[in-house]
């Protein structure tokens, strides 16, 4: 009895320092965004005196919400493109016989852990030659890079797990094809879908590299860039508070899909690298 | 055919810049003088290699990477078997090590660079420190590796929680009967089969950690002798304009991923799979 409360209670012990630890930055930028121009660098914890000032003064400024607008946008465009190409991709991997089939997964895989930077330099060059440089377009593409590999892996490690007989087992049961499709193979298909799309609209929605290379204005540049690039009141104060400001507004969505999805996320992180 | 639009799409977006930095890399190419550009062989790797500010950037991804991932691996670790051991709160174990995960790399730097900093931190106000700690190479270093270790451990911890996932229970009960220790089922049973996974973690944080660019260039942008690979290779490129010479570093960090990738795999590829199989 002692024994087992004591290990318990060294659980409960454990926990507690895995939630603090995971969620106290976050907690702290928060504290930071919540605090006045005059009390921001006082070190405190919790703000002496509180304010939402730092919210209302990044929406008022152009940058930071034609950032956030530039993020969507670019994001789910990106984000939609690979998944859809993908999909297509990882059922002909899931079902079709091909040369190469097995080696698509690992040559997308390579191509994920190549490093981005590697590629900013021909892409800088070309696209301030045809006219890319600073559009959206100019980044959706270089997000296909990384986002079309990992959404072909990640699909084709949940694809192999779809039971496809039962597609056969609908037809023999007069279904057509296109309906055995839509109402068995589908339903089916949809979570690791949906897994896939969410995981790399967290990657697109994360990346600094490509955002701060290949952006310069308030045109294509996303949150990352754009945060990074926050002018201070003068030039010798820190834009603390306005940066704290727009680092919540863009984890905020972030945290709803992680308490939302946190199941499906660790799915599909894990799906591709244990059995691929 | 399916795989084609994807196919055409992956080699478009990849291989063009792959081929277009090889070509870069051999040329004279600085956008500062753009009248001079011409083919100049090898030259730029010549300058690149004989350039001590490259090797010293070697040393600092190398230091951060080995530093950062081993840590990321030990608490990773602890972390994969506590939510591998509690069955009430494990979504809400799996939520919160998703946070720092899912957070945009460079608000987790802010995080902590103005934690760290002794202007607004609370870090140096907990410690009494004096001085600025992102003011010196050692307390930039520390910094630094602490965002990492903070951001990327839930991700080691995920893909190790699925190796644990696959060791069997049974194994521990045998072993327990036969008075083995927690320590002795853990290094003798758990670590052999999950040697896979291991691998699979290692390898993924390993070249990730590699090219380390974001938490940098928020911090000091490589200031304090913290400049990593991916740093040196976007001044060169995008402050110095030199793309020849930015494509030659390109290039060679390129090759060191990709050695790094071979070796990892050869050299613990090897000895995992025995063990694998005589499980």
């Amino acid at each position: 009895m002692s024994l087992r409360t004591r290990q318990t209670s060294g659980w409960s012990a454990a926990l507690i320092v895995i939630v603090i630890c995971s969620l106290f930055p976050v907690f702290w930028i928060v504290m930071l965004s919540l605090k006045t121009g005059a009390t921001v660098t006082d070190g405190s914890l919790i703000p002496h005196q509180w304010t939402l000032s730092n919210y209302s003064d990044i929406f008022k400024a152009g940058i930071f919400t034609s950032a956030l607008r530039n993020s969507i946008g670019i994001g789910l465009i990106a984000t939609a493109l690979a998944v859809i190409l993908a999909s297509a991709a990882a059922y002909a991997i899931a079902r079709l016989e091909f040369p190469g089939r097995r080696v698509i997964p690992v040559l997308a895989l390579g191509i994920a852990i190549f490093p981005q930077i590697s590629f900013v330099g021909p892409l800088y060059n070309l696209w301030r030659q045809i006219g890319l440089y600073d559009t959206w377009p100019g980044l959706i593409i270089p997000y296909m890079t990384f986002a079309l590999p990992l959404s072909i892996f990640i699909l084709s490690a949940f694809f192999r797990e779809i039971p496809w007989e039962l597609e056969q087992a609908a037809e023999v049961d007069g279904a057509t094809p296109f309906q055995a499709f839509m109402r068995v193979i589908a339903p089916l298909a949809m979570p690791g879908i949906v897994t896939t799309f969410i995981i790399v609209f967290i990657i697109c929605w994360n990346d600094f590299v490509f955002a701060t290379s290949l952006t310069s204005t308030t045109a294509a540049e996303t949150v990352p860039a754009a945060i990074s690039q926050f002018p201070g009141v003068s030039q010798f104060t820190l834009p603390i508070g306005d940066v704290c400001a727009a680092a919540v507004v863009v984890t905020v969505p972030m945290m709803i899909l992680v308490l939302l999805f946190q199941r499906r996320i660790v799915a599909g992180l894990t799906a591709g690298a244990v059995k691929g | 055919m399916l795989v084609g639009p994807a196919a055409i799409v992956m080699i478009a977006v990849t291989a063009y810049p792959v081929v277009a930095t090889i070509a870069l890399s051999l040329q004279r190419a600085d956008l500062r003088f753009p009248t001079q550009n011409k083919f100049i062989g090898l030259a730029n790797y010549g300058h690149v290699l004989g350039s001590s500010v490259w090797w010293s950037d070697v040393l600092h991804t190398a230091i951060i990477t080995v530093v950062a991932v081993s840590i990321q691996f030990v608490l990773g670790m602890l972390l994969a078997i506590a939510m591998h051991r509690t069955t009430v709160v494990r979504g809400l174990l799996r939520s919160v090590g998703l946070v720092p995960y899912a957070i945009v790399a460079v608000v987790a730097a802010y995080s902590w660079q103005y934690a760290f900093s002794l202007q607004s931190g609370w870090i140096p106000k907990l410690l009494g420190l004096s001085s600025d700690p992102l003011s010196h190479t050692f307390g930039s270093y520390v910094a630094i590796i602490l965002t990492e270790v903070w951001k990327n451990t839930p991700f080691m911890a995920l893909l190790l929680l699925a190796g644990l996932a696959l060791v069997p229970d049974e194994l521990h009960e045998a072993a327990r009967v036969d008075g083995a220790s927690t320590w002795q089922r853990f290094v003798r049973i758990t670590l052999p089969l999950m040697k896979p996974a291991i691998l699979v973690a290692l390898l993924f944080r390993t070249l990730d950690e590699f090219r380390i660019f974001d938490v940098i260039f928020i911090f000091n942008q490589g200031q304090q002798g913290t400049e990593s690979l991916s740093m040196l290779n976007y001044s060169t490129l995008l402050d110095r304009l030199n793309l020849g010479l930015g494509s030659a570093v390109s290039v060679m960090l390129f090759l060191f991923v990709g050695l790094l990738a071979f070796l990892f795999i050869a050299v613990f590829g090897a000895a995992a799979s025995p063990a694998g199989e005589t499980a």
